[in-house]
């Protein structure tokens, strides 16, 4: 095969700096979109031609999205409702992770092949019958309404990803630590846990983005402005005659920040998480 | 310091499968014994019933006297070498030779110190911050031994902690993983499929095949005296001739091919128990190394062979050559495209790298009669008086 010196603009411009160049921009710039158009005045939102950059820069979308409307309870929701169901699913499913991937168990593909199903079951054939259920329980309108429904959604999908990571530990490390006197707990502790944190860190993000941007149920289960979540709580910003896009967008780029400091931090064990089940397991 | 025992012990599988048939071995204070065989023969379950990571169907183990079949691998005060390490990847490299230390709640200073001199003894030091990822492959099977040794067992076990290894650090390890274990006089259970180690390692060796100990005896004894054809075809390398022969004579020659040898008092003496096999086929076992190349006048029996292939090593010469008797293969002892090579009348020598042998041509052999075989070749047996 002819070897071709990579030199000057061939280096540039290959198929994948190509391919990735379209990716970036394709996701980029909507999101660059989003950023400027929060910092525009309502004048300056539509305006023809458009504004690629605002000007004159202004904060005053941010300020009316936490003071004209309720952006900061909703925000404060959102966050009890995703990080309580993310310990919940996280705590859960790692155990059930655990069990289904490294304890000799009866049924064990069943359990799993039922886990799958649940996970891409439409949610909302369910929303009738727990509306009703959740009524009969006094739960509407409370945190408990999303938490609950919310655990048990994502929880199938992150023994999943658990127990393909538990899966790639090698045995031995049960038995070494049985061998240096651990307890059964202790190993799961101190050897297994840490060894797992990849996956459970990418199970964790999955976990939170459903939370954090879950609509339908939000909005059927939480009427009260009390309980709103980010993505129910600015779909109704504005009234029937105004859509204040620009607050919109200053409430949507604050919603993503939380997301996108999660993904920063873990990118690492995330990234690796998304792998090492599929060559492993 | 203790001794390992284990009486008629068996291991059944709940599928049924029969991994270990009765298994009935000693393993003296500080001991170096080595349970080798081919994969599959059951030395690895005889190792993890010892530690306790694998039930015992029945039978008696006893470390230190003490009847241990139903305490916990923790109980039983042993230590174990994993073939892949197992080190914990998330600790540092103090952090896994101490682990044990801790939970035995060690207080901080006494385990520093001990995780130290461990980690002297094993030339660790300057890696003790480091994690495993970071350290060669010599160097994590160095913290695997240490993780061991810190907690001064009782017994020591080891599965095939050297097989990860390449070909050159396992001949170096292969001396200190030897020396460590005198230096600390452990009783020590030490699994591998290379006879070689299984060799220089061990104070005694014992083979194993198909869940059944073939023999347990110290190196030389199984290279000179095996008890059967597995082991005399397991031991060794190249590994020993064994061909179809028939017996003459009473006894007192045999019949290889075409080719007719015999055989002098001493073996005859020796080998008494040939007279009963007088015409019927037994078979014959001969190393390389005794069958030298006859010079012009030499009076005992020879053996004739085409010369296929001549290796140079400098020291010697590794003759390949064929003769016109049966090539017999004990089933397992050998790697599975050696045995297909072998299925001819194929036979190796070694000969003084002086031998003016060739390819193609035909060379004569002198046997060595005080290095000969015999073997029922039904039962395999060696057929001494």
């Amino acid at each position: 095969m002819r070897n071709r010196k990579r030199t000057g603009w061939h280096r540039v411009f290959n198929g994948v700096n190509i391919a990735t160049f379209f990716v970036v921009l394709f996701i980029g710039l909507p999101l660059y979109w989003l950023i400027a158009s929060s910092f525009k005045t309502a004048a300056n939102i539509g305006v023809d031609p458009p504004q690629y950059f605002p000007n004159p820069l202004s904060v005053a979308n941010y300020k009316s999205a936490f003071v004209q409307y309720d952006f900061g309870i909703y925000f404060r929701n959102s966050l009890i409702v995703t990080l309580i169901s993310t310990a919940l699913v996280l705590g859960l499913g790692t155990l059930a992770g655990y069990a289904l991937g490294r304890l000799p168990m009866r049924g064990k593909f069943t359990l799993l092949v039922a886990f799958l199903m649940i996970s891409v079951f439409p949610e909302i054939a369910l929303i009738a019958p727990l509306y009703l259920l959740l009524h009969h329980l006094g739960w509407l309108n409370s945190y408990q309404a999303l938490i609950v429904p919310y655990t048990a959604f994502n929880l199938p999908f992150a023994i999943w990803i658990l127990r393909n990571y538990m899966l790639g530990i090698p045995r031995e490390m049960e038995e070494t630590g049985r061998i240096d006197g651990a307890s059964p707990l202790r190993t799961v502790w101190s050897i297994i846990l840490p060894q797992a944190l990849p996956g459970i860190f990418t199970a964790g993000i999955f976990c939170f983005t459903a939370c954090w941007t879950e609509f339908l149920m939000a909005l059927t289960f939480n009427i009260s402005n009390n309980f709103r979540t980010i993505p129910v709580g600015v779909s109704q910003f504005g009234t029937i005659d105004v859509t204040p896009y620009a607050t919109i967008f200053a409430a949507s780029v604050v919603a993503t920040v939380p997301i996108g400091i999660l993904v920063f931090i873990f990118r690492k064990f995330v990234i690796s998480g998304l792998t090492s089940g599929a060559v492993k397991g | 310091m203790a001794t390992v025992s284990m009486d008629q012990v068996n291991k059944v599988y709940p599928n049924g499968f029969h991994a270990v048939h009765d298994l009935s071995l000693e393993v003296g204070d500080g001991e170096f014994m080595v349970l080798v065989g081919p994969s599959g023969c059951g030395k690895t379950t005889a190792l993890r019933m010892v530690a306790g990571l694998e039930d015992i169907s029945s039978g008696i183990m006893r470390i230190g006297g003490r009847e241990v079949n139903d305490l916990s691998p923790k109980e039983r005060d042993i230590a174990m070498v994993f073939q892949n390490y197992a080190l914990y990847p998330h600790m540092t490299v103090a952090e896994n030779i101490g682990f044990a230390l801790k939970l035995r709640k060690l207080p901080k200073d006494k385990l520093d110190a001990k995780v130290k001199e461990t980690a002297e003894i094993l030339g660790l030091t300057e890696w003790l911050d480091r994690k495993p990822g970071q350290l060669s492959g010599g160097q994590r099977q160095r913290v695997a031994m240490g993780r061991a040794i810190v907690r001064e067992p009782s017994v020591f076990l080891m599965d095939e902690p050297l097989s990860n290894l390449d070909a050159k650090l396992r001949v170096q390890m292969r001396a200190e993983v030897s020396r460590i274990q005198r230096r600390i006089g452990v009783a020590t259970i030490y699994v591998t499929h290379d006879q070689i180690e299984a060799m220089t390692m061990g104070d005694r060796v014992a083979v194993m095949r198909a869940g059944i100990l073939q023999q347990c005896d110290n190196p030389q004894v199984l290279y000179d005296r095996p008890d059967n054809i597995f082991v005399a075809a397991f031991i060794g390398s190249p590994a020993m001739n064994l061909y179809e022969a028939t017996v003459g004579d009473g006894g007192r020659s045999v019949k290889l091919g075409s080719q007719h040898v015999d055989l002098p008092d001493a073996v005859t003496i020796r080998h008494s128990g040939l007279t009963s096999y007088a015409g019927r086929t037994v078979v014959i076992g001969l190393r390389p190394e005794h069958l030298p190349a006859a010079h012009a006048g030499f009076a005992g029996p020879v053996l004739a062979g085409d010369v296929d292939l001549v290796e140079a090593l400098g020291s010697e010469l590794v003759v390949h050559f064929t003769i016109d008797a049966k090539r017999v293969v004990a089933e397992g002892a050998h790697a599975p495209d050696a045995e297909a090579a072998t299925i001819s009348g194929e036979g190796v020598a070694r000969v003084d790298p002086r031998t003016p042998a060739k390819a193609g041509e035909r060379l004569n052999f002198a046997i060595d009669t005080d290095g000969i075989q015999f073997f029922d070749q039904d039962s395999g047996a060696a057929i001494w008086t």
